[in-house]
C-alpha cells in the first residue's frame, strides 16, 4: 500500500467532501422549506464564482470587499430569483417546478459563457503564503482555508436552525406552513430567505473551489455532485447533507486509488458515488439520515 | 335578548362578527351569516355539531381561511374597532389574536422550548423577557417542563396544553381555541378547561372557545352560541343556555355520551325548530 498517497486522498476527499457537504446542506435547505427540487444549485457556485472574480480582477478590489459585495449581490440574487421566478410557481404540478429549475440552470450556464468566456481563470493570489505544515505535511493555504470555511459554515448552520428566530421560523415552515402562518410567520418572506441563504452559502463554496482550481464551467459540475449527497442523507436531513458530502468526497478519492491500484476501470472518480447511492438506498429507502413522521405510542 | 343586555356598549366589545358570510374555492358556501360578540375578558363559547362551521368562523377571525381558499364575502370582523375580514394571518397575531388550530398542530420535531419560542415570534421583547414567560407558562403547566425530547412525544394532553402555552407566550388579548377537549380523556378535559379559565381570569385574555364538548365549555363559560349548518341558531348567557330545554335535550346528555346521543338525534324532527 502507498500509504502517502492515501493520506493524501484522505485529506483530499475530506476537504472536497466537506465542500459538498455544504452544498448539499444548500439545496436540502430550499427542498425543506420550498418543496422545490432545484437543479440550478450547482449554477449558484458557478455565478458566485465568477461575479467574485470580477470584482478582484475587473474592479481589482481587495479580495475581502470583493468576497463581501459578492454575498451582498447573491443575497439580491436569491430573494429576486425566489420572488420573481419561482413564487408564480406555487401551486403548480411539481414536474412544472422542476422544470423552472432546470431551465434556469441551463439558461445560468449559456448566460455565464457568454459574459465570462469559455475558459478556466485563476483567481488572483489570495494568500500570501502557498502552502503551510500541518501534522508534518506539506498543504495548501487554500485547502485549510476551504476545510475552515465549510466548519464555519456548517456550524453557522447548526447556531442559525437551533437558536435564532428565523431558523426556528424555517424550521416550523418546513413543518407545516399553515401552522407556520398561524404564528405571524409570513412564509413568503421565509422562501426568500430560504432561497438567499442558499445562494450565498453556495457562492462562497463556489469562490473557495475558484480559488483552488480556478473559475470554470466545471463548478456548476457540483450541483450534479450534490444529488448522490442529499441522496444519501435523506432528503430532508440537513446533517444528512453533510454526513452524504464528505462520504460521496472520500468515496471518490478512494475509488480512484483502488481502480489506480487494482482494477484499472478508468473513471471510477465520478461515477463510484453514484454505485455506492444505489446499493445504500436498496437498504435505507429513505437515506442515511431521511425522517419518517413520528410515531406516538 | 340578552345579546342586548351584554352588548350594550360597544366600547366594551373585544370582538364583533357581524352578518359574515365565507366562501371556499369561491362556490362552496359555509357560512351564511353568522354574527357574534365577544366582550373584553370574557370567555365566549360557541357550541355546534361537527361540519357546522366552527372551525371556519376562527379562521374568518384569524385570517387563517386565505390558507384554505377561504374568504369573507360578505360582513365583517370588527376588532378594537377595526375591521379585519380578510386580513393576512401575521397581521392578525401581531395585532394581538391568536389561533389555536383544531388537533392541536404543535410543531412535533422540535422541543417544548422551541415550540414556545416560536409562540412569541412576532414579539419584539428581548430574549430575557421571552424566557420569563416560557417560565410563566411552565408555572401554569409544570408537567411541560420535565418533557425535554421532541414535542412529537408528548401525550395528548401534553400537546394540548403545550398548543395552549404556545398561543400565550404570544403575548395576545385574544385566544381563539379549537376544540381543546378532542381526544383527551374526561380526566384531561377537565384539567385543561380549568387552566383555560385561569388564564382568562388571571392574565386576562379574553377567549372564545369553540366545543363540541357542550358540557364543559357551558360550565367555564361566561356566554354562549349555539351553531348549526352555519348560522347561529340560539344564543345566551351560561345560565340561559344551561337551563334551556332544548341545550339540554341536544347538548347535555349524560356523562361523556352527549355527542354521541346527540348525533343520532341530529335528524330528529325537533332540530327544525332551530333553523
Ligand atoms: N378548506 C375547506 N374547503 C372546502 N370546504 C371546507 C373547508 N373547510 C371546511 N369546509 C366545509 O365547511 C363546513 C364547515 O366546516 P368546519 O368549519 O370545519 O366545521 P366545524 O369546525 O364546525 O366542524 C363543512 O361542511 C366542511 O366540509
Ligand atoms: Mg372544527
Amino acid at each position: 500500500m502507498n500509504w502517502d498517497l492515501l493520506t493524501q486522498l484522505l485529506m483530499n476527499g475530506l476537504i472536497i467532501g466537506a465542500l459538498y457537504g455544504v452544498v448539499a446542506m444548500c439545496f436540502v435547505l430550499i427542498y425543506k422549506s420550498t418543496q422545490i427540487v432545484n437543479f440550478a444549485q450547482g449554477e449558484f457556485l458557478l455565478i458566485g464564482a465568477w461575479v467574485c472574480w470580477w470584482f478582484l480582477t475587473t474592479w481589482e478590489l481587495p479580495f475581502v470587499v470583493g468576497f463581501l459585495f459578492t454575498l451582498a449581490f447573491m443575497t439580491v440574487f436569491g430573494i429576486v430569483l425566489q420572488t420573481v421566478v419561482l413564487r408564480p410557481m406555487i401551486g403548480e404540478p411539481i414536474i412544472s417546478v422542476i422544470m423552472v429549475t432546470i431551465g434556469l440552470s441551463l439558461f445560468f450556464q449559456a448566460a455565464m459563457k457568454w459574459i465570462f468566456g469559455v475558459n478556466v481563470q485563476p483567481f488572483p493570489k489570495v494568500f500570501d503564503v502557498q502552502t503551510i505544515e500541518v501534522f508534518g505535511m506539506q498543504i495548501q493555504t487554500a485547502y485549510v482555508m476551504s476545510l475552515f470555511i465549510s466548519l464555519f459554515i456548517m456550524i453557522g448552520f447548526a447556531w442559525f436552525f437551533k437558536s435564532s428566530k428565523h431558523g426556528l421560523a424555517m424550521r416550523a415552515t418546513a413543518f407545516d406552513q399553515q401552522v407556520a402562518q398561524s404564528l405571524g410567520i409570513s412564509v413568503k418572506n421565509v422562501f426568500a430567505m430560504a432561497w438567499a441563504i442558499s445562494a450565498v452559502v453556495s457562492a462562497v463554496a463556489g469562490i473557495v473551489i475558484g480559488i483552488v482550481n480556478g473559475v470554470s464551467d466545471s463548478l456548476a459540475f457540483i450541483g450534479i455532485k450534490v444529488f448522490p449527497a442529499v441522496i444519501l442523507g435523506g432528503l430532508d436531513s440537513i446533517i444528512g447533507a453533510i454526513v452524504g458530502g464528505v462520504i460521496i468526497g472520500l468515496l471518490e478519492n478512494f475509488a480512484e486509488y483502488a481502480d489506480g491500484q487494482w482494477f484499472q476501470v478508468g473513471n471510477m472518480y465520478t461515477i463510484a458515488p453514484f454505485y455506492v447511492l444505489v446499493i445504500i438506498l436498496m437498504i435505507k429507502p429513505y437515506g442515511l439520515f431521511g425522517t419518517k413522521d413520528i410515531e406516538r405510542v | 335578548m340578552a345579546e342586548a343586555a351584554l352588548a350594550q356598549d360597544s366600547a366594551d366589545l373585544m370582538l364583533s362578527v357581524n352578518n359574515i358570510e365565507v366562501v371556499y374555492d369561491e362556490v362552496i358556501l359555509v357560512l351564511r351569516g353568522v354574527s357574534l360578540d365577544v366582550p373584553k375578558g370574557a370567555l365566549v363559547t360557541l357550541l355546534g355539531p361537527n361540519g357546522a362551521g366552527k372551525s371556519t368562523t376562527l379562521k374568518a377571525i384569524s385570517g387563517l381561511l386565505g390558507t384554505e381558499d377561504g374568504e369573507v364575502t360578505r360582513g365583517d370582523v370588527i376588532y378594537n374597532g377595526v375591521n379585519i375580514a380578510n386580513g393576512s394571518p401575521e397581521k392578525v397575531v401581531r395585532d394581538g389574536i391568536f389561533q389555536v388550530m383544531e388537533g392541536r398542530r404543535i410543531i412535533e420535531d422540535m422541543t417544548v422550548i422551541e415550540n414556545l419560542r416560536l409562540g412569541a415570534y412576532t414579539r419584539k421583547d428581548s430574549a430575557a423577557r421571552i424566557k420569563e414567560d416560557i417560565e410563566k407558562v411552565f408555572h401554569y403547566f409544570p408537567r411541560l417542563k420535565e418533557r425535554t425530547g421532541l414535542a412529537g412525544y408528548l401525550s395528548g394532553g401534553e400537546q394540548q396544553m403545550l398548543a395552549i402555552g404556545r398561543s400565550i407566550m404570544s403575548a395576545p388579548k385574544m385566544i381563539l381555541l379549537d376544540e381543546p377537549s378532542m381526544g383527551l380523556s374526561p380526566l384531561l378535559v377537565k384539567e385543561v378547561f380549568e387552566i383555560i379559565r385561569t388564564l382568562n381570569k388571571e392574565l386576562g385574555i379574553t377567549m372564545l372557545l369553540v366545543e363540541q364538548n357542550a358540557n364543559m365549555a357551558l360550565k367555564h363559560c361566561d356566554y354562549g352560541y349555539i351553531m348549526e349548518s352555519g348560522k347561529i341558531v340560539m344564543d345566551g348567557t351560561r345560565e340561559e343556555l344551561l337551563n334551556n330545554e332544548d341545550v339540554k335535550e341536544f347538548y347535555l346528555g349524560g356523562g361523556g355520551e352527549e355527542r354521541k346521543s346527540f348525533k343520532n338525534l341530529k335528524s330528529y324532527k325537533r332540530r327544525k325548530r332551530w333553523l
